[in-house]
Parts: C-alpha cells; structure tokens; sequence
C-alpha cells in the first residue's frame, strides 16, 4: 500500500503538476502559432520573465498576502500576468510586427524570437545574477499530509499549497479560455484568423485586435506558468530552453492551433516525463520475500534515468512528427 | 560603394583590424584567436550552405560541433592501456551483440506487414519489441558502464592520426544530420528547428553523463594536433601552423562550395528556396534534395567542430553551450551574408575578433560603471560582477540577430544574383 501511495506522490501529484505547467505554456505557443504562424521560441525566457516579476512585486510588498491567507507570490500574480502581458505586446511591436509587414518567411520570424530570447536571458542574468531564488522567504510554505484510511497505508499524501493553488488556477483559466473562444465575438474572431487569415481581414475581423488578444493570453499564461513553477520549486534564471522542448512537444502533440489539444498534450508530455524517471523497482519490493532466491531484483528500474529527462519530450516529438504530424486532435500542418 | 569591390574593402578593413590586434596584444594571443575563428568560419560556412542555399533553419549547431569534437577524441586521443587489459572490451563487445540483435529484431518486427500481419497489430508488435529490447540491452549496459568507470575511468582513444577523427566527426554528424532531416523535412521548417534544438540538448546530456565513454565533467586533455604541439616547437609556431592547416581547409571548402553554387546542383536548390512548388513542379525532388544539403552543411559542422575542439586541447561537454556554438554562428552568417560564402568567412572573422574583445570591454565598462555608481549613488556592488557583465554579450548578441534581420536581412556582403542576359 505504501508503495501506492509513493507511486500517488512521485507520479501522480508531480506529473499533473509539471502536466499543468506545460499545458499553460503549450496554449501560448500554440495560439501564436495559430495566429501568426511561427514557433515562438522566447516563450520559455517569458515564462522566466513573468515569474521574476512576481518576485520583484513580493520583495516590494512582502505583507499582501498575509491580509488573505494565500502566498504573496499567488496574490501578486495577476499584477504580473499583466505586466507580462504588456511585455510581450511590446516585444511583438518592436520585433515581429515590422518583419510581418516585409512579409519575410516564417522561419525568419523564428529566429528573430530566438534573438529576443537571448535578449530576455542576457537581461535577466544581468540584473538577477545566475543565482535561483525562493518565493517563501518572509513566509511559510503549507504543506498538506493527507493519510488515507486504510491499515496498511502508513504514508501520507502529500501535496503542497502552491500546487493546489496551480490545480485551481489551470481548471479557472481553461473554463475561462474555453468560454472566450467559443462564445465571445473576438475569441470567434480569433478563431476565423486561425483558419484562414486572408478571409478574416477581408470580412472586417479588426486583425490588429486579434493579434494582442493573442500576445495578452499568452504573455499572462507564460507569466502564470513562470509563478507557479517558481512557487512550487525555486525561481532558477535558467528555464528557457530546457522548457521550451517539452512545451512544443506538447504543442505538437495536441495538435498545431488547438488550444485543447495543448492541454492534452500538456499532461502527456508531463506523465511520460514523470512515468520514465519513475522507479518501478518499488512495486517489486513486496514480492521480495515470496521470491525465490535466484531472482535477483534490481535496485533501479527506471525506463530513462533522470539526467536524460529531455530525451523523453524529444521521443514523443519525434514519434509523433512521424507517425501523425497533425497531432491527437488534427490541428494544422503549417 | 559599389558591390563589386565591396569585398575587397572589407577583407582590407578586416586586414586592418587583425594587424591592431597583433600589434597591441602580441602574435601568440593573436594567433589563438585567429585559429578560434578559421574554425568558426568552417561552421558558418556549414550554416550558410544550410540556411543561405536551402532555407533550413538549423537551431543546434552546438550539437554537431560535440558530436565532432567527441568523434575526433574517440579516435584519436592515445590508447587507455588499463580499458584494453581489463576485461572489459569483451563485455562491452557483447552489449554491442545485444544492440545488433535488438536492432535486428525491432526492424523484422517493423517489416511484419509483409507477411500479412495486419498495421496496427504490427505496430504494436514493434513497439513492445522495442521496449523489451531497449530495458535488455540497458540492463546489461549499466553493471559494464559502471565497471570502466571504477577500473579504467572510461575507454579512452584509439590513437588514430588526427585527419581520421576530423573526418569521422563529420561523418557521424552527417549521419545524425540524416535521420533528423528524414524525420523533419518533409514538415515545416519550424520543426526542423525545434528538433534540431532537442537534439543538440540531447546529445550535450550524453557527453556530459556517460562518463565510461566521453569522461564526462571530468574532461578529456590533451588532445592532439595534426601538427606539432606548443610543447614541442613553442606557441607561436605551433599555433600558425595549426593556422595554417584551418586555413587550407577553408580555401578548398570555399573553393569546392562556390563552384558547387555556380553548377546546376546550386541553382537548383536556390530555386527550391525561393519558390518550392515552381521547382517541384518542375520535377525537383524538393525533400530529398534539402536532406542532400542538409547533411553536407551539418558534415561541415562537424568538421569545423572537430577542429575547433582539437585546438582548444580540453574535451569538457560542459563548455557547451548554445551561444558560443549555436547563436554565435548564427550571427557570423547573417551579420556576413546568408547564402555568401565571402560573407560567412568575413563575418566569422569579424565577429570572433568582436567577441573576444568584448570580454575585456565589458568588464572594464561594467566596473567602471559600477564604482561611478557607488561613488554618486551608494550602490552596492554585486560581488558576481564579473559574471554578471558578461551576460550582457547575450544580450547583445540577441539585439543583433533582431536588428540585423530587421534593417539589413542580407548582410554586409549579400548574395550575388546571377542575371544571365
């Protein structure tokens, strides 16, 4: 039974966490890719970017959240969200939009996102250092220990607040996302500049519009991502490429412009990264006694050991560019 | 201006500037950094056939530099007497049995169809092979693996001259080039990109963890030179001669690249560039002729990486790192001209000149700033500084990759359209 309730902590609980984590991020990329039709490489360094804001607002006002009863760092979040937001409209002003009206390839939008990554990360490590940093330091982190009713089971679940926090915030922002898009004019809009961009500029869709919405939602996502990461663990300056891999496989994975499907793949990218760096030797150890001698079982049963974590995302990439490159829910083949 | 001696008056510019910094630094230091960057400009030359020719955004130049500069140890650093007395060879020869085998077998369970198994039941059945094979064959691994770093600390080289490990490098690049390009170039290039940036990540995380076979962060020196050794004849003539050696290379790279630019070969793949469904329409085999070219340019790669670790002399997978071997390639190719040669050997001189004097600048500027502002201020000076500072050439480096794209696309030297009247 203890080894169940391990397998609850170690897989379920940080799989859905991470899961969360890389849905939130994979429905910004797949909405710019929908929208303006380019791998947004920098969203890693946004993610990044949101989170050190929400550390900037918690040193300045270490106290707000004690008024409520929730961390600091999740009280200020919508404050970052914003800013975040208003970050990445000024990215898309000063870097992308020109080179969209030189009508240059995709592909070159692609790098010019990768030279505003290396902006964003040479800033970053400038001002904030190499070092990472902890949300909870005026603060106590509440951990909950949930004991299950059972005999056998002496271990406890066990689940933190910031990552019931992370729980309730993707299930508001999916409702949320589901409701604007399907029945608000400029989520339609958003919709019909997805499918065909040249017949939505003809028919009056106010394009300009749809590409903020498009910059707000994914700037205040990545931004949310960023926090509750950093709430859960630290806050390291170095997310954006380890990030960015499993966040387009995810991506990918729900298919291209899918806003559901990034949150699938989300959680599938998530799972399989916590499932192959699991120890499966642990459902082994109760037989142990009731094995003969000359079975020799292994300590270690982990599918990838854990410093070959990125393999994982890779693999899944690349099984599904080959065997379906439009995804589990048929998005676009850009 | 005008086009023609364009070049001309930027080599003479260049010529200018390295003639500065030998003067003011001294010929050894000089020597380094012009070593440094032939080999940069032997990687721009593999990017620029990549994205100036054919439009294929390569996003893990870092991966096929390590992959080159491991290949060449492999090969070439000195037998490891302990590895080859212990009994290790042996077991690591029946671990290679068992990946045959489990290849073997995972390919006849990809080929069931034939015999009438039905697709989806095939698939299946392949999968699973490939999932017992795979625990199979690292099962059996592990205890080996782990025995060569307790005796011997990892196999060590072959002791093969340096030209062989320079051209194995750029071979097993090549090869990895191939299965990435197969799987991702029918696609869309943005794909290429995020997996080419996957695999070089990949493959830094093998260099730097399997310590049996690379040494891990442990690192690998001294490697050895195709040409005598600062130990043997002194800095100044060792480093010219190895000089001299990348720079024979670059002049038949360049030589071989432009007539290949100026052939068929190279018109069409411009034309695949410029217009895909025209060319395809014209019978080109648009796929198999991007994968063509981005195996040559990642073969460069490889090899330029080869080099460009022999010269270093130190094997360290941590040193790595994607803006030193991936964006700063990428701007030596776009500052010079993407789908110029002239350019990309102009830019990689250019810019590695640029950034190896930048470390100093920028520490000078950033101390000078920092005690200007505790001075007026009072501010408090980070004691990472140094650190610090030099994370400002990220910065830059990205504003340049964003300004460059936006006010001068084709660089300083563009590339030269043929008219033919």
């Amino acid at each position: 039974m203890n080894e169940f309730i391990f397998f609850i902590n170690k897989v379920v609980i940080s799989g859905s966490v991470i899961g969360s984590i890389y849905a939130m991020g994979a429905i910004g990329v797949t909405l710019v890719f929908a929208i303006l039709r380019f791998a947004h490489f920098a969203h890693g360094d946004l993610m990044t970017l949101g989170a050190f804001f929400s550390y900037i607002l918690v040193v300045l006002f270490p106290e707000a959240g004690s008024f409520i009863g929730l961390p600091t760092g999740f009280v200020m979040l919508p404050i970052a969200m914003a800013l975040t937001a208003i970050v990445a409209i000024l990215l898309d002003r000063s870097f992308y939009r020109p080179l969209r009206q030189n009508n240059v390839k995709p592909v070159v939008m692609v790098m010019a996102s990768i030279g505003v990554t290396l902006m964003i990360q040479g800033l970053i490590r400038v001002f904030a250092g190499p070092s990472s940093r902890n949300f909870f330091f005026a603060e106590r982190k509440d951990i909950f220990r949930i004991e299950l009713p059972f005999e056998l089971a002496s271990r406890k679940i066990v689940v933190t607040e910031p990552q019931l926090l992370l729980f309730v915030f993707i299930t508001v922002a999916v409702i949320s996302l589901h409701l604007f898009l399907t029945r608000s004019r400029l989520g339609k809009a958003m919709r019909a500049m997805s499918d065909n961009p040249d017949l939505s500029r003809v028919s009056g869709i106010n394009t300009t519009m749809v590409v903020w919405t498009t910059w707000i939602i994914a700037g205040s996502l990545a931004a949310a991502a960023g926090t509750l990461l950093s709430l859960d663990v630290t806050l390291k300056p170095d997310l954006s490429f380890n990030i960015l891999l499993p966040i387009f496989a995810a991506a990918i994975v729900g298919g291209v412009g899918h806003p559901y499907g990034a949150i699938a793949g989300g959680f599938v990218v998530g799972f399989a990264e916590t499932l192959s760096v699991f120890n499966w030797a642990i459902f082994l150890r109760p037989f142990r006694d009731s094995l003969p001698d000359w079975i020799d079982l292994p300590n270690k049963l982990a599918f990838v050991p854990t410093e070959y974590k990125i393999t994982v995302p890779f693999v899944i990439l690349v099984v599904i560019l080959i065997w379906r490159p439009t995804g589990i829910f048929k998005g676009q083949v850009l | 201006m005008s086009v023609t001696n364009r070049p001309f008056i930027l080599f003479c510019g260049l010529g200018l500037m390295i003639a500065l910094v030998f003067f003011k630094l001294g010929t050894a230091f000089s020597l380094r950094m012009l070593a440094e960057a032939t080999c940069y400009a032997i990687l721009a030359l593999g990017l620029t056939i990549q994205w100036g020719y054919a439009g294929l955004f390569n996003a893990g130049i870092m991966g096929f530099v390590a992959i080159g500069g491991f290949m060449s140890v492999l090969l070439t650093y000195p037998l490891n007497e302990k590895f080859w007395q212990s009994d290790s060879p042996s077991a690591l020869g029946t671990v290679g049995l068992y990946i045959f085998a489990a290849i073997i077998l995972v390919y006849g369970a990809s080929q069931l169809h034939r015999i009438g198994v039905p697709r989806k039941l095939k698939n299946l059945i392949t999968a699973i092979v490939f999932g017992i094979s795979y625990l199979v064959v690292i099962t059996a691994l592990n205890p080996v693996a782990a025995n060569i770093e307790a005796t011997a600390g990892f196999i060590g080289g072959f002791g093969l001259p340096v030209w062989v490990g320079w051209a194995a490098g750029g071979a097993v690049a090549g090869i990895i080039a191939y299965f990435v390009g197969h799987i991702c170039l029918g696609l869309r290039s943005d794909y290429l990109a995020i997996a080419t940036l996957g695999i070089a990540e990949i493959i830094k995380a093998v260099l730097k963890n399997a310590d049996w076979l690379t040494h891990g962060t442990l690192t690998v020196s001294p490697l050895p030179w195709p040409v005598p050794t600062p130990n043997d004849i002194g800095f100044i003539a060792a480093r010219a001669s190895y000089l001299a050696v990348t720079s024979i290379m670059i002049v038949i790279i360049y030589v071989a690249l432009t007539r290949a630019y100026n052939a068929p070969w190279g018109r069409m793949m411009r034309a695949i560039r410029d217009n895909e469904i025209s060319s395809a329409s014209m019978g080109k085999n648009v796929n198999k002729r991007r994968l063509e070219i981005f195996i040559l340019g990642s073969v460069l790669m490889g090899i330029g990486g080869a080099t460009l670790i022999s010269f270093s002399r130190i094997f360290d997978p941590s040193g790595f790192l994607p803006l030193n071997h991936t964006f700063l390639v990428w701007v030596m190719m776009i500052l010079g001209g993407a789908g110029n040669n002239l350019g990309a050997i102009f830019g990689a001189l250019f810019v590695y000149i640029i950034w190896t004097m930048s470390e100093p600048v920028t520490l000078f500027l950033f101390e000078s700033f920092a005690t200007w502002g505790k001075d007026i201020f009072g501010w408090e000076i980070p004691t990472d500084l140094a650190a610090r500072a030099l994370q400002m050439r990220v910065f830059i480096i990205g504003l340049t990759i964003t300004l460059v794209l936006r006010y001068a696309p084709s660089g300083v030297l563009p590339e030269k359209i043929a008219k033919h009247d």
